[in-house]
C-alpha cells in the first residue's frame, strides 16, 4: 500500500478526518505500518506504553487480567483507536490488546500523537469525544454489573 | 637508578664514549688538512711559493717533499685534496651515526628503566602520581636528554684538547701572550656558572609546569562529562591558560638569561682581541713585541675562541640535560618500591601450595600513618570458601590488596601453605594467586586476549619465522640485551595453556568456553560473534558452518510462523526491504571504493545509471522524494527528533531543498547545476520501498535497477575490484556479519516481532548444526576497545572474573569484585562461582553481606579488626555485628 492509499485511509477514520493532506502524509509517513498474525499481542497490560494504534484491518479483543482471570472487554475492528490512555496520563497498559485475526494496524508514537493533538485543537475534540463515549459505556456497565 | 646523569652515561657506555672520543681524534688530523691542503694548493702548486723544483707542501707542520713538475704537483695535491674532503665528510657521517645510535641506545635504556620502575610502584604511590605527568617524563623529556648524552664525554674531551693545543702554541710564541690570552676565561668560568644556576633554576621550575599541563590535559580527558555537565569548559580553559601563562612567564626569563650569557660570551669573546690591538699595538709601537708576534697571538686566540665557545655551548646543554635527568629520577624512585628480584625473577615450579593461608597479628599503616587494619588474625585451609564482610573503612578491602600482595603489611605476617608471603616473587604469586577488584580495566584486544591475559607469564613458543624474520628479531634481540630491555620475543606465543588444564591454542577454547558460562558472559560473546565479522580465508571452517547455516535457515523460513518474516536476497529479485543502493551494489562496499551515502557522486555509479538509461529516472524520483519531504515536514520546527528518524533530509538542508525545487520547475531537470542534480540523485538512494511506502520505485523502476545491478557487476573496472563484496547464496560474504550471512536477506518491514522471532530461529538453527561454538569462537575475537571500553561495565567485570578462574589459581581472591553486577543475579552468580571452585581456596570480600550463606565461613571486619569468624548462621543468630549488618543491609 502506498501513503497516498494510506492517507485516503486514514482520511476516513474520524479521528482524523478533519486534518489537512500534508499533515496526514506526516501521520502516514512517520507510523509504523504493523501486520500481527492471529494471537499476537499489540500491546501487553502492566508493559509501558509508548504509542497507540489504529485498526487499519482486521479484529482485536481487548482483555483485562483479573483476580478471577482474562476478562474481555471489548472488541475492535477497522478504524478503532486503541492504546491511548497509556501514552495520555504515563500509566503502564490498562489492558492487553490481542489480535484475534490477521491485524494490519498503524502505529503512532507518543510524540507524533502529542504533536497533532497540540497542533490541531479539532483532533484532540474528537479523542475527547471518543473517550466520553468510553466513560460513558464503562459507567452503564458498572451499573449493570450493581444492579445485578 | 643512577641519581646522575654523568654516572648513568659512564656506567652504560664507557667503552663507546672512549671508542668515540678516539675516532673524533683520529679524525682531528684529516680535518685539519680539509683546511692545509688549499692553502698548499694556492701558495705552492698555482703560486709556485719557494720558487721552483723540487716543490713540496707543508702539511701538519710536516714539510711533504714533492718529485715532480709544476703541474702534476697541482694534480696530485687537488686529487689530495678531493680525497681527505671525502675520507672527511665519511668519518663525519660514520661519527653523526655512531653518536645519534649511540644516544638513541642509551635513550631506550631510560625509558625502559622508568617504565620498568613505573611496573614496581608501590601501589600507594599511584594515588599520588598523575599518569599525564608520568607519560609526559617517559616520552617527552627523556628525549631531550638522550639527545646529550652520545656527547656527554666526547664533546668536552675533544673540545678542550683542541683548547689545550692552542694555548699550548701560544705559550710556545710568549707567555706572556698567553696570560694575556687567557686573562679573561676565569671571569667566565668565575660568572657564568652562576647566571646558569638561576638558569637551571627556571628549567626546573618549567619542567613541573609542562608535567601540571599534561596532567591536567589527562585529567580533563578522563573527567570529560564532568565538564560538560556542570558547564565548566571556562573553568578549565582559564585552568590551562593560568598553567600556559605561567610557563610563558619562566620561558619569557628564561630566554632572557640563556641570551645574556651568550651576549656576555660573545662580548668577552671579542674583548681579547680589543685588549690585544690596544696593549700589544702599544708594546708593537714602543718596541717591546714584534708585529709578527703579535699578529700570531690573535690567530691563536682565534684558534682558541672557537672551542672555548662550544665548550660553554656543551655546558649550558649539560645543564639543561642534567636537571631534566634529575628531575624524572626523583620522581621514578618512591620509598618502598617492589625489588625488581620479587617482580622479575623465575621461581621454580614448586606445585601448588598445600595446607593453609595463615595470617597472624597483620597490620597496616598507611603512607598518611592511619592504621587500615590492626591485628587481623585467622587461618583458612586452601579448600575453603571464605567470606569477608564489613562496611567501608572497615578494612576488608585493604585485606584482599595484601592477601594479592598489592600492599605490604606493616607489620605480622602472611604465609601461604607456609612460606612467607612477602618473600614470594611474582612468578609465583602471580599464579597461584588471582585477584579481582571492583573495577578491571581490560587491555585493548580480542575477548579471548583479554580472557587469556593471566596466563601470559613467560613465551611459552617461539614464533616460527622465515629466516628475515629469524635475522630481523635476533638483531632485535641482540640490541635489546645491549641496552638492558626485556630479552623476551613478544611477537611468540604467551599463553601457558597448562596452566588452564589444556594442552594448545585449540582445546583451550573448551575452558574458554567453560569459565565464560561460570560468569555467564556466553551469551555475551555469542551475541558479539553474530554481530562481529571473521575473515573466511583464516577461519575456513567457520565460513563453512555459516553457509550450511544459512541453507538450513532458508529451509525454516518456508514455514507457517517464519513465513514473510524475511526477503532472502535473490540476485534475480529485487528486494524491497532494501534500499535502492543496497539493491543496486548487491552487496558491502569494502574499503573507500563506494561509499553507501555518496553513489550520487560516485562516477561508475552514474556510468551504470546511464547505460541503463536510469539516470533521468532516478533524478525525477529526487524530484518527487524532495517534494514529499518538504510538503511533510515544513511546518515542523528544526532540529525535530522526526528529521533524524525519519526524513530524508536534514532539517538543516530542507531549506536550501526547496530552493531548489522552485529552481527545478523553473528549468527543468535537465537545466539543474551539477551540484544541485548530486542533491536530488542522492536521495532515491535511500530508498526502502517497504518502509518508505513513497509508491516510487514500481516495478519498472525495479525492473531497471535489477538491469543496473547486472552491468554494475559485470562493467566493474579492475580498479574497483574488491570494492564491493557481492551477496552470493553460496559464498561467505567477508564484508558482512556472521548475523546477516545466516540471514541473508533482510528483515521485512511491518511485521510485528519479526526481529526477536528471526534472532530466536537463528540461534536454533545455529544450536542445531552444532555451531554454537563457531559463533562463540567468532566472538572471542571481538575487539573490546580501549580500556574495554567497547563493553559494558558489567560484561567487563564478568570477564576479569573468568580471566581469574581460566587460571584455575590455589587462592582466588575476589574484592568486591562483583559489586557492579545486577543485585538479583549476584546470589546466583556466586554460588555458581563457589560450585566452579569447589575444593579450592576462595576469599571473597562481599558488598552485600547476605551474599555470605553460600561460604563455608564469614569473617566479619569492623574499623580494620576482625571482629567475629564463623559460620553464617551461628554469626547470623547471636546476635552480633554481622546480624546487625545483615539488618541494615536488607
Amino acid at each position: 500500500m502506498s501513503l497516498n492509499e494510506e492517507v485516503e485511509l486514514l482520511r476516513n477514520i474520524p479521528l482524523f478526518s478533519k486534518l489537512e493532506g500534508s499533515k496526514l502524509k506526516l501521520l502516514a509517513f512517520t507510523s509504523e505500518r504493523l501486520t500481527y498474525e492471529a494471537g499476537q499481542l499489540l500491546c501487553k497490560q502492566g508493559d509501558m506504553g509508548d504509542a497507540a494504534y489504529i485498526i487499519v484491518d482486521g479484529e482485536a479483543a481487548v482483555l483485562i487480567d483479573s483476580a478471577s482471570g482474562e476478562i474481555r472487554v471489548a472488541s475492535l475492528g477497522r478504524n478503532d483507536f486503541v492504546g491511548e490512555i497509556a501514552i495520555l496520563c504515563d500509566v503502564p497498559r490498562t489492558a492487553t490488546v490481542k489480535a484475534e485475526s490477521k491485524v494490519v494496524a498503524l502505529r503512532i508514537s507518543k510524540d507524533l500523537f502529542f504533536r497533532l493533538v497540540e497542533e490541531f485543537p479539532q483532533m484532540a475534540v474528537e479523542i475527547m469525544r471518543e473517550l466520553a463515549h468510553r466513560l460513558e459505556a464503562t459507567t452503564a456497565q458498572l451499573r449493570e454489573a450493581k444492579s445485578a | 637508578m643512577d641519581r646522575s646523569l654523568f654516572s648513568f652515561i659512564w656506567k652504560n657506555s664507557r667503552k663507546q664514549q672512549l671508542y668515540l672520543l678516539a675516532v673524533i681524534v683520529a679524525a682531528w688530523p684529516v680535518g685539519f688538512l680539509v683546511l692545509e691542503l688549499p692553502k698548499a694548493i694556492i701558495d705552492r702548486a698555482i703560486g709556485g711559493g719557494g720558487g721552483g723544483p723540487p716543490y713540496s707542501a707543508s702539511l701538519l707542520g710536516i714539510e711533504v717533499p714533492f718529485f715532480g713538475d709544476q703541474i702534476t704537483f697541482l694534480i696530485t695535491l687537488c686529487f689530495a685534496f678531493m680525497g681527505v674532503v671525502v675520507v672527511n665528510n665519511g668519518l663525519k657521517y660514520y661519527i653523526n651515526v655512531y653518536k645519534g645510535r649511540l644516544a638513541e641506545r642509551l635513550l631506550r635504556r631510560l625509558r625502559f628503566d622508568l617504565f620498568s620502575h613505573v611496573l614496581r610502584f608501590p601501589m600507594p604511590h599511584f594515588k599520588r602520581t598523575s599518569q599525564g605527568e608520568l607519560i609526559s617524563m617517559i616520552t617527552g623529556e627523556s628525549e631531550q636528554v638522550g639527545a646529550f648524552t652520545a656527547g656527554a664525554y666526547a664533546d668536552p674531551a675533544f673540545l678542550g684538547g683542541q683548547l689545550l693545543v692552542a694555548i699550548g702554541f701560544i705559550l710556545a710564541q710568549d707567555w706572556r701572550l698567553a696570560v694575556a690570552a687567557l686573562a679573561l676565561y676565569p671571569i667566565q668560568i668565575y660568572i657564568i656558572p652562576k647566571l646558569q644556576k638561576r638558569v637551571s633554576a627556571l628549567a626546573k621550575r618549567r619542567l613541573r609546569q609542562v608535567r601540571h599541563l599534561s596532567d591536567h590535559v589527562g585529567e580533563a580527558v578522563s573527567g570529560i562529562s564532568e565538564v560538560h555537565t556542570n558547564d565548566t569548559a571556562w573553568l578549565e580553559l582559564s585552568r590551562f591558560t593560568d598553567r600556559l601563562a605561567k610557563i610563558y612567564n619562566i620561558r619569557y626569563e628564561l630566554f632572557r638569561r640563556k641570551y645574556t650569557i651568550k651576549f656576555l660570551n660573545n662580548f668577552i669573546d671579542k674583548l681579547a682581541p680589543f685588549i690585544f690591538y690596544l696593549i700589544g699595538g702599544i708594546l708593537v709601537i714602543q718596541g717591546n713585541l714584534t708585529l709578527g708576534a703579535l699578529v700570531a697571538v690573535i690567530s691563536a686566540h682565534k684558534d682558541m675562541s672557537a672551542p672555548w665557545k662550544e665548550l660553554l655551548n656543551w655546558y649550558q646543554q649539560r645543564e639543561d640535560a642534567k636537571v631534566k635527568y634529575e628531575q624524572i629520577v626523583t620522581q621514578f624512585d618512591p620509598p618502598g618500591m617492589l625489588a625488581s628480584g620479587l617482580q622479575l625473577d623465575d621461581a621454580e615450579d614448586q606445585g601448588p601450595f598445600e595446607g593453609d593461608v595463615e595470617l597472624s597479628n597483620v597490620t597496616l599503616i598507611d603512607e598518611d600513618d592511619v592504621q587500615r587494619l590492626s591485628n587481623v588474625t585467622f587461618k583458612m585451609g586452601l579448600d575453603r570458601h571464605f567470606a569477608v564482610v564489613g562496611g567501608g573503612g572497615s578494612g576488608k578491602e585493604e585485606l584482599g590488596q595484601l592477601l594479592a600482595r598489592l600492599v605490604f603489611p606493616s607489620r605480622g605476617s602472611i604465609r601461604i601453605g607456609g612460606q612467607d608471603l612477602t618473600q614470594l616473587p611474582q612468578a609465583v604469586t602471580g599464579r597461584r594467586l588471582a585477584y579481582v577488584a571492583a573495577s578491571t580495566p581490560l587491555q585493548a584486544g580480542a575477548v579471548r586476549d583479554n580472557l587469556l591475559y593471566g596466563l601470559k607469564h613467560r613465551p611459552v613458543r617461539a614464533v616460527d619465522y622465515d629466516d628475515d624474520g629469524q635475522r630481523l628479531w635476533e638483531s632485535d634481540l641482540a640490541e635489546a640485551q645491549l641496552t638492558g630491555n626485556a630479552p623476551f620475543d613478544y611477537a611468540a606465543d604467551w599463553v601457558d595453556y597448562t596452566a588452564a588444564g589444556a594442552t594448545n591454542s585449540e582445546d583451550v577454547f573448551g575452558k574458554l568456553v567453560e569459565v565464560m558460562d561460570v560468569v555467564d558472559l556466553s551469551n555475551d560473546v555469542y551475541q558479539m560473534g553474530l554481530r562481529g565479522t571473521i575473515d573466511p580465508i583464516q577461519r575456513p571452517e567457520i565460513a563453512e558452518s555459516v553457509l550450511s547455516a544459512r541453507n538450513a535457515l532458508k529451509d525454516r523460513l518456508q514455514e507457517d510462523a517464519y513465513r514473510d518474516l524475511v526477503e532472502l536476497f535473490d540476485r534475480e529479485k529485487y528486494n524491497t526491504n532494501a534500499t535502492v543502493a543496497e539493491n543496486l551494489l548487491f552487496g558491502n562496499p569494502v574499503g573507500e571504493g563506494f561509499d553507501m551515502s555518496g553513489l550520487a557522486e560516485n562516477d561508475y555509479v552514474l556510468q551504470v545509471l546511464d547505460k541503463v538509461g536510469l539516470r533521468d529516472r532516478l533524478l525525477d524520483i529526487g524530484q518527487q522524494v524532495a517534494a514529499t519531504m518538504v510538503e511533510i515536514f515544513a511546518d515542523l520546527p528544526p532540529g525535530h527528533e522526526f528529521f533524524e528518524q525519519y526524513s530524508f533530509i536534514s532539517s538543516e538542508d530542507l531549506p536550501e531543498f526547496q530552493a531548489l525545487l522552485a529552481r527545478a520547475d523553473r528549468e527543468t531537470l535537465t537545466g539543474l547545476s551539477d551540484e544541485d542534480r548530486v542533491k536530488l540523485l542522492s536521495l532515491p538512494f535511500k530508498i526502502i520501498p517497504a518502509q518508505h511506502r513513497l509508491g516510487l520505485i514500481d516495478d519498472e523502476i525495479q525492473g531497471k535497477l535489477l538491469e543496473a545491478r547486472q552491468v554494475f557487476a559485470e562493467d566493474l573496472p579492475a580498479s574497483l575490484k574488491g570494492a564491493v563484496e557481492f551477496f552470493d547464496a553460496d559464498k561467505y560474504n567477508a564484508a558482512a556479519s556472521l548475523q546477516d550471512n545466516i540471514l541473508f536477506g533482510k528483515l521485512a518491514y511491518g511485521q510485528a516481532e519479526a526481529s526477536q522471532s528471526v534472532g530466536a530461529l537463528i540461534t536454533d538453527t545455529l544450536d542445531q548444526l552444532g555451531l554454537r561454538g563457531s559463533v562463540l569462537a567468532a566472538g572471542l575475537e571481538f575487539n573490546v576497545g580501549v580500556g574495554g571500553s567497547r563493553l559494558s561495565t558489567v560484561q567487563r567485570q564478568k570477564l576479569a572474573i573468568g580471566r581469574a578462574l581460566l587460571r584455575n589459581p590455589d587462592l582466588l581472591i575476589l574484592n568486591e569484585a562483583t559489586s557492579v553486577l545486577d543485585p538479583a543475579t549476584q546470589s546466583e552468580f556466586v554460588s555458581r562461582v563457589l560450585a566452579h571452585r569447589k575444593g579450592r581456596a576462595v576469599i571473597w570480600m562481599l558488598n552485600r553481606p547476605g551474599l555470605a550463606e553460600h561460604f563455608d565461613r564469614v569473617i566479619v571486619m569492623r574499623d580494620g579488626r576482625s571482629t567475629e569468624n564463623g559460620a553464617f548462621a551461628e554469626l547470623n543468630s547471636n546476635g552480633g555485628v554481622f546480624a546487625d549488618l545483615l539488618k541494615s543491609a536488607a
